[in-house]
């Protein structure tokens, strides 16, 4: 299903969609299948896995540990696609930075995503400007969506180019900063989401960064078609390895997705 | 050399005052690749110099920091001991007599003036050896900003003096922990630091890398070094160099010694890179020479990285050098030809930092002492076909800040 079908098939529902965000590899490949189905379990509706980088600009502590200790485990580029082809019964979208994606070719990136079951990729550190020569093959595999992000500093000339080529759903970025799990909610959504829809009404539109507690997703889901949560669950399994067994970690991970879930739901 | 004389001269020549192109392009190299928040900030950047550095009050603004407050012009010091030992005339640009002991304040004043004219009042850096650390704190105390600087906690052992000097100058020292701890990390950091800050946030980048405008700001900035050398070895030698000779980290002191050079197709310019325990050891820092095609820090460039992307730490004793990517336009002028890229081993730049030390009275940067190797080895070679051979070195440092190191390497024995 394509993500824009999935964002409709929960609309209909009266929902709307959780988009949980775990780092592939972290603390094991297995380990991911594992929290993978939890989350499943608990109501996910698209699980964003991320392909470690060396080097993660846009993201905080709480990720940049997890990448580190997924690529000292001997997470690559190859385990991830298998990873990823392993986790089923949700919709998946990959998150990495370009130079991952440019060393394996962009061709063989997207066939591989598309083999995988892969029908979004994130790139941070890709925006529109450059990202033509990846767009174009997207297209052409019209099986995965390049989802482009949208920030509060984001100008109204960038914002309608952005526009004007995003499908699948915008990245809305709540704030100004890096991933990571935050106390409050940014006050700079609401006028964002209302500059967006003004130039465009049909993008379903995720707000991440910060989000972390069923009242955060709840708030979001007023405005917007879902809502994005990372670093929390990192957090999560952090705990776990550090403390309880891994079947008390699974089903805290469960409860809390559900937890999660339960704040995208309309009526 | 050949790929570049096959082109048609006009054109090239052409070319290289048009780069990079609207896209912040130097042919397949460079680019914007940051996040979606900073976009907007590099936009404002952009206009910002564009505006200002073609503006004359600008212009005499940064001139009279450079003359009075910098020490500019640095001189170009004919080293007649080495010359007559190694059978060439060789020339020192002393950019090592640049207040603050580096070329790194030419940048550092210009980049803190553009930000107080941007009405920026804080500004953030990343430091590797140190050095641009010390520069932005300087430039920043002297144009009233306040300065964070980043820096990995292993360049921060390895260049206390010049944590202790920027605390001085009043700059904040922020030690970054992760990944290899060294300068990647601390531009990492500061990238991270500026996402988050940047309504009131000046970036300022110390070589010529990072996402346009940055390489094409900094190398403006570092043009000076090129433009005094050009006049000042016409009046001491009434020709141009045969070879000109600069160390290469990200590439800022080469791109600024070199690019008032670039159309003088009778100008050999080198740029060494660190090759550290050796090419063949994987530990060195030597990007275009040894790397391949990539993107990290907001720029497309030769990087050091495995098979699937990821970034290798880098190495090198001169922390300066210790990176594994390099300017975009530099890894250009590297592929058309124009620019001829080499490398030297820690070993054989020690070698060079002692014998600089010795035969000239002057104590070279570990990073500067690499390109006094090549310019060495370059005498050397030319000597035998006993041809004129004029030889000018960029020393962009100067060494005390490596004193301390250069005694444990040396078992706290000098040779
Ligand atoms: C003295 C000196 N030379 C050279 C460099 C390398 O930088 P670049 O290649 O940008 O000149 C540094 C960097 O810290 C330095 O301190």
């Amino acid at each position: 299903m394509h993500l824009e079908e999935k964002f409709k098939e929960l609309k209909e529902r009266k929902e709307k969609a959780l988009i949980g965000f775990v780092t592939a590899g972290y603390p094991t490949a297995e380990g991911t299948q594992e929290i993978a189905r939890a989350m499943v379990k608990g109501g996910v509706d698209i699980l964003e896995l991320g392909l470690p980088f060396s080097d993660p600009i846009a993201d905080g502590v709480t990720i940049q540990r997890a990448s580190e200790r997924s690529l000292e485990a001997g997470m690559n580029t190859d385990v991830y696609f298998e990873v990823a082809a392993g986790i089923k019964g949700v919709e998946k979208v990959c998150l990495t930075y370009y130079n991952l994606v440019l060393q394996r070719g962009l061709e063989d990136f997207i066939a591989d995503c598309e083999s995988a079951g892969i029908k979004g990729l994130v790139v941070p550190d890709l925006p529109v400007e450059e990202s033509k020569p990846l767009l174009r093959i997207c297209d052409r595999h019209d099986e995965t969506d390049l989802i482009f992000l949208i920030a509060p500093t984001t100008t109204e000339k960038r914002m309608a180019r952005i526009l004007d080529v995003a499908s699948g759903f915008v990245y809305v970025v709540s704030l100004l900063g890096v991933t990571g799990a935050r106390e409050h909610i940014s006050d700079a959504i609401h006028p964002l989401i209302r500059r967006i829809r003004e130039v465009k009404t049909f993008i379903p539109l995720a707000v991440g960064f910060g989000i972390s507690k069923p009242e955060h997703v709840r708030t979001v889901c007023e405005v917007a078609d879902g809502a994005i949560v990372g670093s929390a669950f990192i957090r999560l399994i952090e705990k776990g390895l550090e403390s309880e067994s891994k079947a008390s970690m699974l089903r805290e991970i469960e409860e809390y997705t559900r937890s999660l879930k339960a704040g995208t739901k309309t009526v | 050399m050949s790929s570049y004389f096959i082109f048609d001269k006009i054109i090239v020549k052409e070319n290289m005052q048009s780069r990079p192109d609207e896209h912040g392009k130097y042919g397949i190299y460079g680019g914007k690749f940051a996040p979606e928040v900073l976009m907007s900030a590099l936009e404002e950047l952009e206009k910002a110099f564009n505006r200002f550095y073609s503006d004359k009050r600008f212009k005499e603004e940064l001139n009279r920091l450079l003359r009075t407050y910098a020490g500019r012009p640095t001189s170009l010091y004919f080293a007649q001991n080495l010359s007559e030992r190694y059978g060439a005339k060789i020339y020192l640009k002393r950019e090592d007599l640049v207040h603050g002991g580096a070329h790194k304040l030419n940048n550092t004043l210009g980049q803190c003036l553009l930000a107080k004219h941007m009405g920026k009042k804080r500004i953030i850096a990343e430091t590797g050896a140190g050095q641009h650390g010390v520069a932005s704190a300087m430039a920043a105390a002297v144009l009233g900003l306040e300065c964070e600087v980043y820096m990995g906690t292993e360049d921060i052992e390895r260049q206390k003096l010049n944590v202790f000097r920027m605390e001085l100058l009043g700059a904040r020292v922020n030690p970054v922990d992760s990944g290899s701890k060294t300068l990647k990390d601390a531009i990492n950091e500061s990238m991270r630091d500026w996402v988050t800050n940047v309504e009131n946030t000046y970036y300022l980048i110390g070589s010529v890398v990072g996402p346009h405008p940055y390489p094409l700001m900094v190398r403006e900035f570092q043009r000076v070094i090129g433009n005094e050398t050009k006049e000042q070895i016409r009046d001491a030698e009434g020709r141009l160099p045969d070879t000109i000779v600069a160390c290469v980290g990200g590439g800022s002191n080469a791109m600024g010694i070199f690019y008032d050079f670039l159309d003088d197709d009778a100008v050999e310019l080198v740029g060494v890179e660190a090759a550290g325990k050796g090419l063949e050891t994987g530990e060195h820092g030597a990007s275009i020479c040894a790397g391949t095609e990539g993107v990290l820090h907001g720029m497309y460039s030769k990087l050091l990285q495995d098979e699937h992307g990821q970034i290798k730490q880098s190495y090198s004793f001169a922390p300066g050098l210790d990176y594994p990517g390099v300017g975009p336009e530099l890894a250009y002028l590297a592929d058309s030809g124009r620019v001829k890229m080499v490398s030297a081993t820690d070993e054989e730049t020690l070698i060079a930092f002692e014998i600089l030390s010795k035969l000239e009275g002057i104590i070279p940067a570990l990073e500067s002492a690499h390109a006094v190797h090549y310019a060495i080895e370059e005498a050397k070679a030319k000597a035998k076909e006993r041809k004129e051979n004029l030889i000018v070195v960029n020393l962009s440092g100067r060494g005390d800040k490596d004193i301390f190191l250069v005694e444990k390497v040396l078992g706290g024995e000098c040779k």
